[in-house]
């Protein structure tokens, strides 16, 4: 690969405490490097952030326009499944965090046991996910062509959640089809990422291994660990816009 | 054990992991408020304190699991671009929504 | 006492540089997985121009159809889907990346004193991205084309038309990508690698103006993605939120669009207005009149453009009151561009100007933008936009803008930093012949589709009432007159790679750290890593350099 490689340095000396393996031709010095680098991932976080704000404004327009489709359709999420799911990936924000300082303070062992933490308690979440997924297709509340209102013009009294529940009018209830299609959009896109995160994690985790991340070089660490804190960080928001709408009568 | 304090150079703050804890533990017990607010009536209080308690548990994981709190002014006012932009979004689409139902003038 | 400022060395003595980053390594190989940003640049050049013709001929297919007022040269339908992908060709394969990734990836890090971008993988993967973004929209019009307009308004996209909305999304989807990819190296670039000596205040405008598109390019393209990604997932499994008989508002897409698709204007217009102002410079030998201003400017247009989409909805079903708040603040953001050209405007003042073709494409910019701009403002006021919007008069608007603005400017630059980029210069006279037979055949094309809009042809439309087809006529020829003007660059540009005299480093006697060192350049850009110890366009600094050339 042509790189651009410099044919006179300034330094005289090239030896190895100046000029450590990893540092790119094209900066001065590692710290220039390191801060590119997390730079660079904090402007990647910022088109995060803005693709999921698309998200987030249609939710919080179709709130305020639908507000009882919105309360109905969340009583059928399962406040313990989603509630269990937010102190996994918040465990998993600690144990990213505790892996990064791991990394910072060369303990590979350290870093080994946190990264594959997170990646369990990644793997529990999308676990947990498929589960409530499963529910929605078995009861019809997938948005498209095998979509049914029955739940909200007949609510299931049996059911805790649903039990005070009034029956919708028609068209309110047709309206939840909107809510779950935002369900299906903001989770789904949620979990996408998460899965992409778990792949990069089990990577990580061979690589740290063989020590690439505790001799110093801890840039890839840490700026993982920023993508992670912010797809919690977009799970600490669904979490109560989701599920928590209004659970008193 | 190599001396944390040996491990960071001028630019590198390393964060304590009590302080990790100390943060993990307050955002368990903020999903536990979020949970509970949810269940009694506040009115027009619920969404605001729902969100409110979000807000505040995404600037603790930005603050301190992020280490946004010890970083350059360059990366905080990156993240407060991302937060403006991210708000005008929100804000300006929802005025049109909600102006909407105000009528012709 | 000169007629031009040109400085070239001795054709009988000159040869090029024995090593530059061209001929550094061979093989195609060395090419395509290249990190230098100078290669890459030239990898878009390449791809870009290719694209350009296609957009054009697209182009030229619809003023073909519209010298008759009935649909005779193709079906309605098939139209409709000409002037959609001469739309999305034209503005995600051509007027986005433009002179960001050419120019910019070859510049900015020569012009900050840096060695290469602060991502160079990144970068290149952002022109594998476009590559792969051009490949599925030609895909796309080989299989059937789209016939939605390049703004896929729905419930058209969603659920009206059987045509390839997925594929062209798609394409757009990760064209986009590109486009971030490469705002976001700029940013962390301009940020991270300054040389010693090269503050903010000393860059040069063409880097602040691309800081400036860079930020509109990363905060606002995700928008215009989660729009794709919504529509697509409502045209294949159904999930909703745009479909009126579920209760979904079709205009919230439109706010998602055009959230991104108006601060996409100012990504395709600012990176221009740096190129704009250099050349000014250098042929009036006079700093920028009020760097300042210009460089806050640039910066002010990327804030308030976020702020002003919705003047592109006014007759949508937006509210009145969000009718008014848009229109007004559209008046403000006109602000920060009207101070560009009076800046310019100023910094032409008592310079000494001389008429290289640059300074002609220069000229072309600064009368036209101002046009189209001054016409964007009948567009903000809302009352005058009822009357206007859908017709030609928005069609005359943005192609003075962007093909009477942006285009000449991407021009300008071409042929400013051609002799940098390939150590030739291009044949004088017929580049001029070219810069004006381009500005004539654009005025022809495009002025007479203001007083059509006026008059209330409206656009997207292949038959119009025959009272309009005179103005009609007029436009098919200058669009063919401006074929040729935009045909003989690529000619003699390629001539040139061989047969133009040799250039030197700086041909232009121009300031910048671009035109201190050899052209073209050594893959690592400077041999020893420069001090910057004098102001932006300091003329006076240059002089003590070597003896400059005395224009009248």
């Amino acid at each position: 690969m042509s790189d651009s490689t410099a044919l006179a340095h300034e330094a005289p000396e090239h030896g190895h405490e100046a000029h450590p393996a990893y540092l790119r031709h094209h900066f001065e010095n590692v710290e220039q490097q390191a801060d590119a680098a997390g730079f660079a991932m904090w402007l990647f976080l910022l088109t995060e952030v803005m693709f999921f704000g698309g998200l987030f404004t249609a939710y919080l327009i179709y709130r305020n326009w639908y507000y009882p489709a919105f309360v109905a359709a969340s009583h059928q999420l399962s406040i313990p499944l989603g509630g269990f799911n937010t102190l996994l990936l918040i465990t998993s924000s600690f144990t990213m965090a505790m892996g990064v300082w791991c990394a910072e303070t060369r303990r590979k062992s350290g870093l080994v046991l946190c990264l594959v933490l997170t990646l369990i308690l990644g793997l529990g979440f999308l676990g947990v996910k498929t589960v409530e997924y499963g529910e929605k297709i078995e009861k019809h509340h997938v948005p498209g062509f095998h979509y049914s209102i029955d739940s909200f013009t007949h609510p299931d009294l049996n059911n805790s959640a649903t039990a005070k529940d009034k029956p919708l009018a028609l068209d309110m209830a047709r309206h939840t089809e909107v809510y779950f299609s935002l369900y299906f959009a903001m989770t789904g896109m949620h979990a996408l990422h998460m899965i992409i995160g778990i792949g990069i994690l089990g990577f990580m985790i061979y690589r740290a291994q063989a020590g690439a991340y505790t001799n110093g070089h801890v840039t890839f660490v840490e700026n993982f660990g920023l993508y992670w804190h912010f797809v919690d960080i977009v799970w600490i928001f669904l979490f109560p816009l989701l599920y928590l709408i209004s659970r008193h009568s | 054990m190599t001396d944390q304090k040996e491990m960071e150079t001028a630019s590198h703050h390393i964060v304590s992991p009590v302080v990790y804890v100390v943060i993990f533990l307050a955002l368990l017990v903020g999903t536990a408020v979020t949970v509970g607010a949810s269940y009694i009536n506040l009115g027009v209080f619920n969404p605001i304190i729902a969100l409110a308690i979000a807000c505040v548990k995404a600037t603790l994981v930005v603050l301190f699991f992020m280490h946004v709190k010890y970083s350059s002014k360059l990366t905080k006012l990156t993240v407060f671009c991302g937060v403006f932009t991210f708000l005008t979004l929100i804000g300006m689409t929802l005025a049109d929504y909600i102006s909407r139902a105000w009528g012709a003038w | 006492m000169s007629s031009t400022i040109v400085n070239i060395p001795d054709p009988s003595t000159a040869r090029l540089p024995r090593v530059s980053f061209l001929n550094k390594e061979n093989g195609l190989l060395s090419w395509l997985l290249t990190g230098d940003h100078k290669r890459i640049a030239i990898l878009y050049l390449i791809s870009i121009t290719f694209f350009f013709f296609i957009g054009g001929s697209l182009a030229g297919l619809i003023r073909l159809e519209l010298l008759t007022p009935q649909s005779d040269l193709m079906a309605t339908d098939t139209y409709n889907k000409v002037f959609t992908m001469h739309g999305v060709v034209m503005i995600f394969l051509f007027l986005v990346p433009s002179v960001p990734a050419t120019l910019g990836n070859f510049l900015i890090p020569l012009m900050i004193g840096a060695k290469d971008l602060a991502l160079p993988k990144i970068n290149l993967l952002s022109w594998y991205l476009y590559m792969a973004g051009g490949i599925m929209v030609i895909y796309t019009m080989a299989t059937g084309g789209v016939d939605t307009g390049w703004t896929f308004t729905t419930p058209l996209s969603t659920h009206y038309v059987n045509t390839n909305v997925l594929t062209t999304g798609l394409a757009v989807f990760v064209a986009g990508f590109s486009s971030i990819f490469t705002g976001l190296n700029f940013i962390v670039t301009i940020h991270k690698m300054r040389c010693p000596g090269m503050t903010w205040f000393r860059m040069p405008l063409f880097v602040w103006a691309h800081y400036a598109a860079s930020i509109l390019m990363v905060l606002g393209t995700p928008v215009l993605a989660i729009a794709i990604v919504l529509v697509a997932l409502e045209r294949t499994i159904g999930i909703g939120i745009f479909d009126p008989t579920k209760g979904g508002d079709p205009l919230l897409f439109q706010h998602l669009f055009w959230f991104y698709s108006h601060p996409a204007v100012y990504i395709m217009i600012l990176p221009g207005m740096g190129v704009i102002s250099e050349t000014i410079s250098t042929f009036s030998r006079k700093r920028v009149f009020g760097y300042t201003a210009v460089a806050f400017s640039s910066v002010a247009i990327a804030v308030f453009g976020f702020f002003v989409w919705a003047h592109h909805m006014f007759i949508m079903g937006i509210s009145n009151y969000s009718m008014l708040v848009f229109s007004l603040l559209t008046m403000l953001v006109a602000v920060p561009s009207a101070i560009k050209i009076f800046n310019w405007a100023f910094t032409l003042y008592k310079g000494s100007i001389t008429f290289e073709t640059p300074m002609l494409y220069t000229f072309g910019f600064m009368g036209l933008f101002t046009i189209g701009g001054l016409t964007g403002v009948f567009l903000g006021t809302s009352g005058t936009d009822i009357h206007l919007t859908e017709t030609y008069f928005i069609v005359a608007h943005f192609h003075f803008v962007m093909v009477g603005g942006m285009l000449m400017a991407f021009l300008a630059g071409i042929h400013f930093w051609w002799p940098k980029m390939t150590g030739r210069m291009y044949p004088e006279k017929i580049s001029q012949l070219a810069a004006v037979v381009t500005f004539i055949g654009f005025n022809l094309t495009f002025f007479p589709q203001f007083i059509l809009g006026v008059l209330g042809m409206p656009r997207r439309y292949a038959a119009y009432p025959p009272e309009f087809q005179i103005l009609n006529v007029f436009s098919t020829a200058g669009a063919t007159i401006l074929g040729v003007g935009y045909l003989l660059p690529i000619l003699y540009l390629t001539w040139s790679l061989k047969y133009g005299a040799i250039a030197g480093d700086n041909p232009w006697q121009a300031t910048g750290l671009e035109w201190q060192i050899q052209s073209p350049p050594l893959t690592e850009n400077f041999p020893v890593t420069p001090i910057m110890d004098h102001e932006a366009y300091d003329y006076e600094w240059l002089d003590k350099q070597k003896e400059v050339t005395i224009v009248g």
